[in-house]
């Protein structure tokens, strides 16, 4: 089994402060992660990898920096990995991003590709669906556990909703897109973290799958969603904020209810 | 010419959404300035005496896929029947609600339909010429971003559960209901689902409820809250610190990755109040919190902010009830 995992470098958000002068995100001295789903959609490929053999090959987009992303998932067991970074990529929305991506792994090639179920930068959960179109493969998304019976060759999903779980099963080509909750990321390996020093990270640029690709449908120019415009966040509650001990403070908040018939 | 405003209606086991009259609801909104129409798409199985109650809340018009096959929901079921009603039809928007669901199929049907797609929308305006600006956060809540879909159709968006407002039910209301009838590519239908389990612990949709009594990291203990949620006439919520700690489950967790909610009142118990979490809530009429840090943020959003320990502060509350 040939897996490939789609994971991105993001901005730790729970880190990012706004400045209350200039009402901008601070960002400068945030450190870089693997997104938290990614990470877990890495562990669940070196799993299965562990337990029925399988090449596990982790992908990126982005700009250089986020080869330190795959040297990371290399040192947790990942085979090989490539960067995918060229100048015409840049201000692609999910749409072009995910054209892209599709297009570097029709170049590799995969029998199951994994994400992330979404980035905690965006959060959109987009690109992962928008890929398995791309590819013409089965997507099942919101993954909590799976799991492979080698001699049916069924990958079983536990696809989780917001009030229930289904059972789903897949055979054949597909992608899975996988929560954080699914299982733990295992620390990177002392070996492994020696090993990937010596692998190389591959780089795959426009050129490399131009055939795969349409100039007029990625980057900025092959977005069909564009940023009119951005905003901070505004808090204009009244505010009351008061010391109390507990016994005053039941009575306080019993009281406050009252008043207002909400209770 | 793409024309009128859709909604992917979603339910579940027969029943509507909330979040698809609330769609509904937006989509009138819209609808008014351009003077098109809300057209509401139902799919499933033995489903179609529900498009009474769409056109009753505020549809003029309900397509009615009524199919064995799309009695689970399964991404590509359903993406070739919204894409079929796509073609013929040609929306200029068509909204989903941004759920385990909605979240699944609008990308997918993005891709096929080759068009934009804003996730998560807060906000939703539209100019005289029919362009939609959809505002969603971005960054966990930190900023906000308007984002435009100038040149494709539909200008599709899923927007968030629990924001935007339902119309009052008008029986009275008068819409057309067509029934569709589909072809099925059925050589696509590669997953099975062989099993569907409801979760218990989600019998109770905390966005229904009136009032949360939410618990978070400073809490030891959550059980006091139950008793005091059910004193109160209300339901318990959670932070997502007490959901990844295996301690209460998803489905109660609210903020950027649970869900938003705005009921009359929001009692926020040891809860810090990230922004991921003030997302979530900060639109409740009435919110109480309680937390011994009096520089937590969660005093930003709070109408009664209380500094003290707030298991103790619940345990004398539960007496005073």
């Amino acid at each position: 089994m040939k897996i490939i995992v789609c994971i991105k470098q993001v901005p730790n958000t729970t880190e990012i402060k706004i400045d209350p002068v200039t009402n901008t995100l601070k960002r400068d001295g945030v450190p870089s992660i693997i997104n938290p789903d990614d990470k877990t959609a890495v562990e669940a490929a070196i799993q299965l990898k562990e337990k029925h053999g399988a090449t596990v090959t982790v992908i990126t987009m982005g700009p250089p920096q986020a080869e330190k992303a795959l040297r990371e998932a290399l040192a947790m067991g990942a085979d090989e990995a490539f960067l995918i970074t060229d100048r015409v990529f840049a201000g692609s929305d999910t749409l072009a991003t995910s054209t892209i991506i599709a297009a570097a792994i029709k170049k590799l090639g995969a029998d199951v590709v994994f994400c992330g179920r979404q980035a905690i930068d965006g959060d959109t959960a987009q690109v992962g669906p928008q890929i398995a179109e791309h590819l013409g493969v089965p997507q099942i998304t919101y993954a909590a556990a799976i799991d492979y019976d080698a001699a049916r060759e069924v990958l079983t999903v536990k696809r989780q909703f917001e009030d229930r779980y289904q059972t789903l099963e897949v055979s054949g080509q597909c992608l899975i897109t996988i929560l954080s909750t699914l299982d733990k990321p295992r620390y990177m390996n002392v070996w492994d973290i020696v090993d990937q020093d010596e692998k190389e990270v591959g780089l795959i640029t426009y050129k490399d799958i131009e055939e795969n690709l349409n100039l007029a449908d990625i980057g900025l120019k092959g977005s069909p969603t564009k940023v009119k415009s951005t905003a901070t966040k505004q808090f204009d509650k009244t505010i009351e904020t008061v010391e109390l001990d507990p016994e005053t403070a039941a009575k306080t908040i019993v009281d406050a209810l009252k008043a207002r018939h909400l209770i | 010419m793409a024309k009128n405003i859709w909604v992917f209606c979603e339910q579940r086991d027969g029943q509507l959404q909330s979040v698809a009259l609330e769609l509904i609801g937006v989509a009138r909104e819209l609808a008014e300035k351009t003077g098109e129409k809300v057209c509401a798409a139902l799919l499933g199985h033995k489903i179609t005496d529900k498009a009474a109650e769409l056109v009753a809340y505020g549809a003029d018009e309900v397509h009615v896929v009524d199919d064995a096959c799309l009695e689970k929901f399964v991404t590509e079921q359903y993406a070739q029947a919204v894409t079929a009603l796509a073609k013929k039809y040609e929306p200029s928007v068509i909204l989903f609600g941004a759920t385990s669901i909605g979240r699944d199929l609008a990308p997918r049907l993005s891709a096929r339909l080759k068009t934009g797609l804003t996730a998560d929308c807060t906000k939703l305006e539209m100019d005289e010429e029919g362009n939609l600006f959809m505002t969603r956060p971005a960054f966990g809540g930190n900023l906000f971003a308007t984002i435009i879909c100038p040149d494709h159709r539909p200008q599709m968006s899923t927007v968030r559960p629990g924001v935007m407002k339902k119309l009052e039910r008008d029986d009275a209301r008068q819409g057309e209901v067509v029934v569709e009838s589909i072809e099925f590519d059925t050589a696509k239908f590669a997953v099975k689902v062989v099993d569907e389990v409801r979760s218990i612990q989600c019998a109770v949709n905390i966005e229904e409820a009136k009032l949360l009594v939410a618990c978070g990291r400073g809490l030891k203990d959550v059980k006091p809250a139950y008793t005091v949620a059910e004193k109160l006439g209300g339901s318990v919520a959670s932070s997502r610190a007490l959901v990844d700690a295996g301690i209460m489950d998803h489905c109660s967790q609210v903020g950027q990755t649970g869900k938003t909610v705005r009921p009359e009142a929001y009692l926020a118990f040891g809860i810090s109040g990230a922004i991921q979490h003030l997302a979530g809530m900060e639109e409740s009429e009435y919110i109480v919190a309680v937390n011994t840090d009096k520089n937590a943020p969660i005093f930003k959003v709070a109408n009664l902010g209380i500094v003290s320990d707030a298991a103790a502060v619940m345990k004398n509350i539960e007496k005073l009830l």
